[in-house]
């Protein structure tokens, strides 16, 4: 089971978790993705909220279908790379503006990574 | 024929002071798994019999496979109720042989699966088994058949947390695009990842019909949540 939050929809958080899976490397440029039942069933969400993850995964091309041989993951690793630093650029978003919640000015909060590093 | 069930003006009055279902027009598509909720009382169950024939609507009509509610609507409707019905005095393999018997869409093979995922004995007297494993027994009665519409009336009250687990992922990989399943529980928070879409009740009147999803969006709260806000007391 996925551990997903419970107050924002359902078929978004199944989105992150796969791009991360992706642009992470755990699922690799060109490899063939389980089914979207399968994938249902180990999340335990409804395969229709996994199949709409899937259509917007196709949208922003991370994943094409192949008549074939199912879902696959892209082999266009610059699509995966740009998708890779974007997540990465709002996980940094949000690392500053917890961090200005907080009352840390900007100099402030890098000297607190530099220090953790 | 498309739509699964087409509800329209139906109505339950139990006499002129208790209308438990109040003009409530509703269809119900295919390939849905769609959550019954509202409070004590708000005709939940009423309307669950309905679609079973247990009760004659005082107004409006079902129809299911565009059929009226009769004999063959029932051979494709698997339904569980909201308590026991199994003679105690059974063995779980006599159920099975009867339901292999009544019902000609039963799958003995799926059900003889789940029992064995569940740790029943399928020798076991049905008088001898704690509640929650009695309630498994039905559940898993229920969805071994190939039905078109499955309406389980509160399925998981009173099983333990890792039953509950394992019944959620009985209906998720039973899952068939032709079919849908109707639950009405309590436990919205238990449930509410399996959903497509939840129907809102409220004094035996539809209150909303929407998606889970949509309710998330539109509102930044989980469907349980919501439920809290809409019918706090």
């Amino acid at each position: 089971m996925w551990n997903l939050d419970s107050d924002r929809p359902i078929y978004v958080q199944l989105v992150e978790r796969l791009q991360i899976q992706i642009v992470s490397g755990q699922y690799a440029p060109g490899q063939k993705l389980p089914s979207v039942r399968e994938l249902a069933a180990a999340a335990a969400v409804n395969p229709n909220t996994m199949q709409k993850a899937f259509a917007e995964l196709e949208g922003s091309g991370l994943v094409v279908t192949q008549s074939t041989s199912g879902r696959m993951v892209t082999e266009d690793s610059d699509l995966i790379r740009n998708t890779r630093k974007r997540m990465a650029i709002q996980k940094a978003e949000q690392f500053f503006s917890g961090m200005k919640e907080l009352g840390f000015a900007k100099e402030e909060a890098m000297a607190l990574l530099e220090e953790r590093l | 024929m498309n739509e699964l069930v087409e509800i329209a003006g139906l109505t339950k009055a139990y006499d002129a002071q208790h209308v438990a279902v109040n003009n409530i027009t509703l269809t119900l598509p295919r390939g849905k798994i769609i959550g019954l909720l509202g409070p004590n009382g708000s005709g939940k169950t009423t309307l669950i019999k309905m679609l079973n024939g247990l009760l004659t609507p005082t107004q409006g009509t079902i129809r299911i496979n565009g059929q009226a509610v009769g004999v063959e609507t029932k051979a494709r409707v698997a339904y569980l109720p909201d308590r026991t019905y199994l003679a105690g005095a059974k063995k779980v393999s006599e159920i099975l042989n009867y339901f292999c018997d009544f019902y000609a869409d039963f799958s003995r093979e799926r059900a003889m699966g789940m029992l064995q995922s569940l740790g029943i004995d399928p020798g076991a007297r049905m008088n001898a088994l704690s509640k929650g494993t009695k309630e498994k027994v039905q559940l898993m009665l229920v969805m071994s058949r190939d039905a078109d519409l499955y309406v389980l009336d509160e399925p998981i009250a009173g099983v333990d947390p890792a039953a509950r687990d394992y019944i959620m992922r009985t209906i998720i990989n039973n899952y068939n695009p032709q079919a849908s399943v109707l639950i009405s529980t309590h436990l919205i928070g238990d449930i509410e990842q399996v959903l497509d879409e939840v129907i809102f009740m409220r004094y035996g009147c539809l209150l909303l019909y929407t998606s889970v999803d949509n309710i998330r969006a539109q509102h930044g709260k989980s469907v349980d949540a919501y439920f809290r806000e809409v019918f706090a007391c």
